[in-house]
């Protein structure tokens, strides 16, 4: 038999067993669903310092939970507990069997019910520091346990505003991960009470119940209850949202190695969805819920994703704004695994017989401006002037013929009708000779940064606005107004640009402070994205943004993309101008809104002239 | 002396002055708090009015001479700034000092037009021949219809619903009166430019007054006018300042692209700002539209959800100069039969006591 071995080990061994094998093939097999190419970068990735460089991160994330202490320290201080506690327990109990019993192979539940088999606290090597340390550290995660408590019973002090629901193996699991520590606790102290040993916690608590307990009789039931509660867990794991411990673990390795979603659902993305561990930070964070939706939300998409129940409506009702992403402490790819379930649920259109025969213009510079440039024809007229005082030679492609980018066919999950105008764009592009695209539109910043293949640089106009005034082939027009930016969603957050815009802009007139920047901002509501929300909700959205916007009580509000200052203009109370307006100083006639008033004062002018005669 | 009633009319537009004369006729002491120092609203910029080709001065006119013949007292120049509620009465304020004690108040603080920037797409306020609505009654006024080049315009198209109908720009309600304003100014032009072209761009015709639908037929047919359905996409600016549409014929379904020397605006009507805000520290209700609303739109279309306060004219709703003078004189007898009943319930009140108090005896 077993060296140390009683029955009431069994439905620990049991599980943990059952979880090792059944991780073993689950990752197996997604491993397999990666899918060659991303295969190959594993292959490639593993033996470098990137492996390296996502052990750290394990340790910071998985185990102290950095990220979420950001965001809200008591709830990061509660994961850190729970997780790097009960790693600390696990490891330093290995260590204490190993260095009493000095044989490499005593078995894991040897570490695990180490009190159980060893009552009377042996002497080894540092063993008093031993006891006292694992006493701490079970007092450790007795804190973190008590806060998961308060936590489920009243959010609010998190600085979350809503918790997670609950299905039904979370909730299986949730009970014995609750129950684990107190069994633990009530055994260790039981027995130190039956044997008179122990240590500050288990010691104490030990003599005080031995006061008025038949701790001897107790104490065999209690390692039980420890042992069931254990494996209760191990078994529930899969199947609940725990599942994120291990598979957070195998995840951060893959991201370093340098996989992508990509657009299919892979064994990548499978890793990614069965990583959240539903913390819900998300949720305050995604406008939907400005716009009365809660379904939709980050969280419980994916658990729909999880449990294959995301239907049409939710996989189009995303802004794709990414403010989830950027708060969530696993960084999942939220906003392309929504984007996955949107593949072929519009047909796609074939017919393309209606583009332009085009022939390229030579030029060093193609500037592009796109369907919603066309729609905000004060940024064209901006960029015009601007380049005309540079002397560049610039060739504003789709200035009388456009075709879209295919972004917005990407992003409905019309990927085929999306290639379609890439390949006629691209042709466009390349036979012009150009060094260098410039595009006013951040939607289509993404696309041809990530799906051209063009072979040449590609800037967003605040980029190339700042690269000239530098190289003081412009001068930015001095305005003396107080300006809030606003961060569009795919310039910022999609594409990392917040300083040059902002450079842009104090390089002439005054940024003012706003609530939320930068990777904070929020969406204005217009997003080509959602395919979902009504117009009603979407004013919900532009409402509070614009609220966060004028707080500050600026002159005008700026923006660098064509469909916020579009979406702005509903209601904005004040002027809403893109960078190039300000820096090519045609804004006049919006800061008098009034050219109405202007023409209004004429009016009266002429009004009263003809009552006289 | 102390019970003639006072009545405060705020907007001296068409319906502040009509309500006034009205009120004034059935015995009421009235001040007239317009914000400018003009009486005369909108109208005041208007060349001629549909349906009738009168000129607006001329109508306007005759309602300032009828004004003139009452004792309404006619205060320009004033912005109320706060009201209060002294039991019956109502309390203005003009900056800090208080303004005048009222027993009601009638809003008739009109429309603002679209500001048609928010409409990007058309350049307005980008491209130097794109004008609105308003701008071609000002041209028409000083009677020169130039582009920004100084020359005769041969075509000019005008564009229907701009800032009206449009969930993009936030307002779904018709503006009513753009249609067949434009089919006026359609008409205007061919009249004073007898070679230019003229296009309409519409979604619906809207013609909902007596004889607008034989004056759009007069414009097709005598005038030669075209009529396009179809909403312009988008406007772009030629070399030579012209402007090029973008549109789809949607009664051909054929796409369509168009240059034109001019290119106006139809902007639609939206509360006006005093309205806004009067109505907010009034605590009135505003509907959908964003317009006052009214206690009840077919029998108690001049009443708010305010005791006290009526509404009148365009701040309701938009509507052209013969319904807001319905408006007006309806709201007048709103006002009339609110301030008479209130005494005459007080009698029938204590007549029912009275009543009471006698069957009781009887029993
Ligand atoms: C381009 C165009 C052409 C038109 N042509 C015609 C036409 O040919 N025929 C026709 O029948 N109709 C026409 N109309 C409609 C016509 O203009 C309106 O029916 C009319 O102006 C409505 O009058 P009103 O008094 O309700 O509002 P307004 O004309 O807007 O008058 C409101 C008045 O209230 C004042 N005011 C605002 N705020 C305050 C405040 N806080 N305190 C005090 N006063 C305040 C304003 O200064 C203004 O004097 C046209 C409309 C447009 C847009
Ligand atoms: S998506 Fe991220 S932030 Fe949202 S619940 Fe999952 S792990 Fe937390
Ligand atoms: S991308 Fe934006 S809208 Fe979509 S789930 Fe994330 S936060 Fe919500
Ligand atoms: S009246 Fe005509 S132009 Fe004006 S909003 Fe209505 S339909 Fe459009």
């Amino acid at each position: 038999m077993m060296k140390f071995y009683d029955p009431f080990i069994l439905p620990f061994v049991i599980g943990l067993y059952f979880i090792f094998a059944y991780l073993g093939i689950k990752f197996a097999v997604m491993l397999i669903r990666i899918g060659k190419p991303e295969r190959k970068k594993i292959a490639k990735g593993i033996f470098s310092v990137k492996t390296l460089s996502a052990v750290k991160e394990v340790f910071l994330e998985a185990l102290l939970h950095k990220r979420i202490f950001k965001v809200n320290p008591m709830l990061g201080y509660m994961h850190m507990s729970l997780a790097f506690g009960w790693f600390l327990l696990i490891l330093f109990g290995k260590i204490g069997t190993l260095s009493y019993s000095r044989d490499f192979f005593n078995p894991i539940h040897y570490a695990i019910f180490f009190k159980y088999f060893e009552p009377r606290d042996p002497a080894f090597f540092y063993s008093k520091t031993y006891f006292l340390l694992m006493d701490s550290f079970l007092l450790f995660i007795l804190s973190g346990l008590t806060l998961a408590i308060v936590k489920r019973f009243r959010t609010r002090i998190f600085g979350m505003k809503k918790t997670t629901r609950l299905r039904f193996f979370d909730r299986m699991a949730l009970t014995s991960l609750w129950l684990i520590f107190p069994f633990r606790l009530l055994a260790e102290s039981f027995t130190s009470g039956a044997f008179q040993s122990g240590h500050f916690l288990s010691g104490t608590l030990g003599s005080v119940f031995a006061g008025f307990l038949p701790v001897e009789n107790l104490m065999y039931p209690a390692w039980w209850a420890y042992s069931l509660a254990l494996g209760f867990f191990f078994v529930s794991l899969p199947f609940s949202r725990y599942m994120h411990i291990p598979t957070e673990m195998l995840l951060i390795f893959l991201r370093k190695w340098g996989l992508d979603t990509g657009t299919k659902m892979s064994g990548y993305a499978e890793a990614q969805v069965l990583s959240c561990s539903r913390c819900g930070i998300c949720i305050d964070n995604c406008q939907l819920k400005t716009a009365g939706e809660t379904q939709a939300n980050p969280v419980y998409f994916i658990q729909a994703l999880r449990n294959q129940q995301v239907n049409p409506a939710l996989a189009m009702n995303c802004l794709q704004c990414g403010r989830c992403e950027e708060i969530c402490p696993v960084k999942i790819d939220i906003r392309q695994l929504r984007l996955i379930t949107r593949q072929h649920l519009t047909p796609d259109q074939s017919d393309y017989h209606y583009l332009p025969v085009e022939q390229p213009v030579k030029a060093d510079v193609i500037f592009f401006g796109g369907c919603m440039t066309h729609l905000t024809p004060g940024i064209v007229a901006a960029m015009k002037k601007l380049v005309a005082e540079s002397g560049e030679k610039v060739w504003f492609m789709d200035e009388q013929e456009s075709v879209c980018c295919g972004r917005p066919q990407l992003l409905a999950g019309e990927a085929e009708s999306a290639m379609r105008l890439i390949e006629h764009n691209r042709q466009l592009i390349t036979g012009s000779g150009a060094k260098l695209l410039v595009t006013s539109c951040p939607i289509c910043l993404t696309v041809f940064v990530r799906e051209y293949n063009l072979g040449i640089e590609v800037l967003h106009h605040s980029q190339y606005l700042l690269r000239l005034t530098r190289s003081q082939k412009i001068r930015p027009k001095p305005a003396l107004l107080k300006i809030a930016y606003h961060d569009p969603c795919e310039l910022g957050r999609g594409n990392a640009i917040y300083e040059e815009p902002r450079q842009l802009i104090n390089s002439s007139a005054i940024l003012v402070k706003t609530k939320h920047e930068k990777q904070m901002s929020l969406c204005c509501g217009g997003s080509l994205g959602n395919l979902q929300l009504n117009a009603d909700q979407q004013n919900l959205i532009l409402d509070e943004t614009l609220q966060s916007l004028t707080a500050a009580n600026p002159d005008i509000i700026a923006t660098s993309c064509p469909l916020c200052k579009k979406t702005f203009q509903k209601s904005s109370p004040v002027p809403v101008l893109d960078i190039a307006e300000i820096a090519a100083g045609t804004w006049q006639h919006y800061i008098q809104p009034a050219s109405q008033n202007q023409e209004k004062a004429n009016i009266h002018e002429l009004a009263e002239n003809q009552l006289m005669n | 002396m102390t019970n003639i009633k006072k009545i405060a009319v705020l907007g001296g537009g068409v319906a502040g002055m009509e309500t006034s004369i009205q009120l004034n006729r059935l015995g009421y002491q009235v001040d007239l708090i317009e914000i400018e120092d003009k009486l005369g609203g909108h109208v005041r910029n208007w060349y001629k009015l549909f349906p009738d080709h009168k000129p607006a001065d001329e109508f306007l006119e005759k309602l300032i001479s009828n004004l003139s013949a009452t004792d309404v007292q006619i205060k320009t120049s004033i912005q109320i700034n706060a009201f209060l509620r002294k039991e019956k009465k109502l309390c203005l304020f003009d900056q800090a000092c208080e303004f005048g004690v009222y027993d009601a108040v009638v809003v008739a603080t009109g429309f603002d037009l679209f500001e048609a920037y928010r409409k990007e797409e058309y350049g307005f306020g980008i491209y130097k021949n794109v004008i609105t609505s308003a701008g071609l009654e000002t041209m028409f006024l000083g009677k020169t219809i130039k582009t920004s080049g100084g020359n005769v315009p041969k075509r000019v198209g005008l564009v229907h619903c701009v800032g009206s109908r449009d969930e993009k720009c936030g307002n779904l309600h018709c503006s009513k009166v753009c249609c067949i304003t434009a089919v006026k100014q359609a008409i205007t032009l061919r009249q004073m430019l007898p070679n230019t072209e003229v296009f309409c761009f519409y979604m619906d015709m809207r013609m909902f007054g007596p004889s607008y639908e034989e004056l759009y037929r007069e414009a097709q047919e005598k005038w030669a006018v075209r009529f396009i359905r179809g909403r312009i996409s988008e406007a772009a600016q030629n070399a030579d300042e012209t402007i090029l549409i973008k549109t789809e014929d949607t009664l051909t379904g054929r796409q369509l692209k168009m240059n034109v020397d001019l290119l106006v605006l139809m902007v639609g009507m939206l509360p006006s700002k005093g309205t806004t805000v009067i109505g907010k520290k009034t605590g009135l209700d505003f509907g959908m539209n964003r317009f006052l609303k009214v206690k009840d739109e077919h029998y108690h279309a001049n009443e708010t959800n305010q005791e006290g306060i009526f509404v009148a004219g365009s701040a309701s709703a938009p509507m052209n100069i013969s319904d807001t003078i319905s408006h007006a004189r309806a709201a007048a007898t709103a006002v009339d039969h609110y301030l008479k009943t209130t005494d005459h319930e007080r009698f029938s009140e204590k007549n029912n006591i009275r009543n009471l108090e006698k069957a009781l005896h009887e029993k």
